[in-house]
């Protein structure tokens, strides 16, 4: 019933060329998607900035809140900067409540998260 | 405005994480066709979801011999949702999340239902029997000052 969890992961340069590791989610984020985005998480977990990109994601529940707070604890410990973009008004609005935006940016699209990094 | 009748509906879904998405979908529906926003049915799609996933993780413990019931009466001005579990309830409600205890490790990242669905509806109540075998949060949410 859990619609599935895909995460691919992008390479792209910021506006002065350093590498920004991209996270591009697709489907749902819930209790079952741990192992596909803390997964993601672990392979771009070396120090640079990283992109969260929800723009094909169609529900997060409060266990995938969970989750991106999972991955903002660890960008935490080894100070690497996130931003997130492609999120509904709705999530944009959740994401405030819940006070992810006060670590990581959100932005409507790609290029003005990448220039905020 | 013309006054229309009240409306009832009820769902039942198994006690599995995902079906929560079934209540969302159908109190999306019923809200739509009584004329709410798009932006609180978002609210109302939230908050019926987190709803159903306390029901179902701490209510029934996910138990798939127990459903969740969930009814909806819509009136014109507001949609209430009451979805009812097997277990004791809540004594307390939780404090509110601080994302900064939550992100230097200080507090469990989980956590955020509660304080999402009491954000998201314009009232929240959660009511158990005395044997502490049943028990229902009850959501309110109104038609926005738009739409009125």
């Amino acid at each position: 019933m859990q619609a599935e969890t895909k995460t691919t992961i992008d390479r792209i340069s910021g506006t002065n060329g350093s590498p920004i590791a991209v996270l591009r989610f697709t489907g749902d984020i819930s209790s079952a998607s741990k192992e596909s985005v803390i997964g993601a998480w672990q392979t771009v977990n070396k120090g640079g900035p990283v992109l969260l990109d929800f723009s094909k994601v169609d529900y997060i529940n409060s266990s995938g809140i969970a989750l991106i707070i999972q991955m903002l604890i660890e960008a935490d410990k080894t100070g690497q900067k996130v931003a997130a973009f492609g999120l509904t008004p709705h999530f944009q609005k959740v994401f405030a409540m819940v006070g992810i935006s006060k670590y990581a940016g959100l932005y409507q699209d790609e290029k003005t998260a990448a220039s905020s990094l | 405005m013309t006054e229309t009748a009240s409306t009832s509906v009820e769902v039942r879904i198994p006690s599995r994480l995902g079906f929560e998405k079934v209540a969302m979908a159908t109190a999306a529906s019923v809200a739509k066709l009584r004329g709410f926003s798009n932006e609180r049915i978002e609210d109302l799609k939230t908050a019926v979801a987190e709803a159903c996933i306390n029901a179902i993780e701490h209510g029934n413990k996910l138990n798939e011999k127990l459903s969740v019931g969930v009814i909806l009466s819509a009136s014109d001005h507001e949609l209430e949702v009451k979805v009812v579990d097997n277990g004791a309830g809540i004594s307390k409600l939780p404090s509110k999340p601080d994302i900064d205890r939550k992100v230097h490790g200080e507090e469990d990242p989980r956590g955020m239902g509660m304080f999402l669905i009491q954000a998201l509806v314009d009232e929240a109540e959660w009511v158990h029997d005395s044997k502490g075998t049943n028990s229902y949060v009850r959501l309110v949410i109104r038609l926005d000052k738009e739409n009125e």
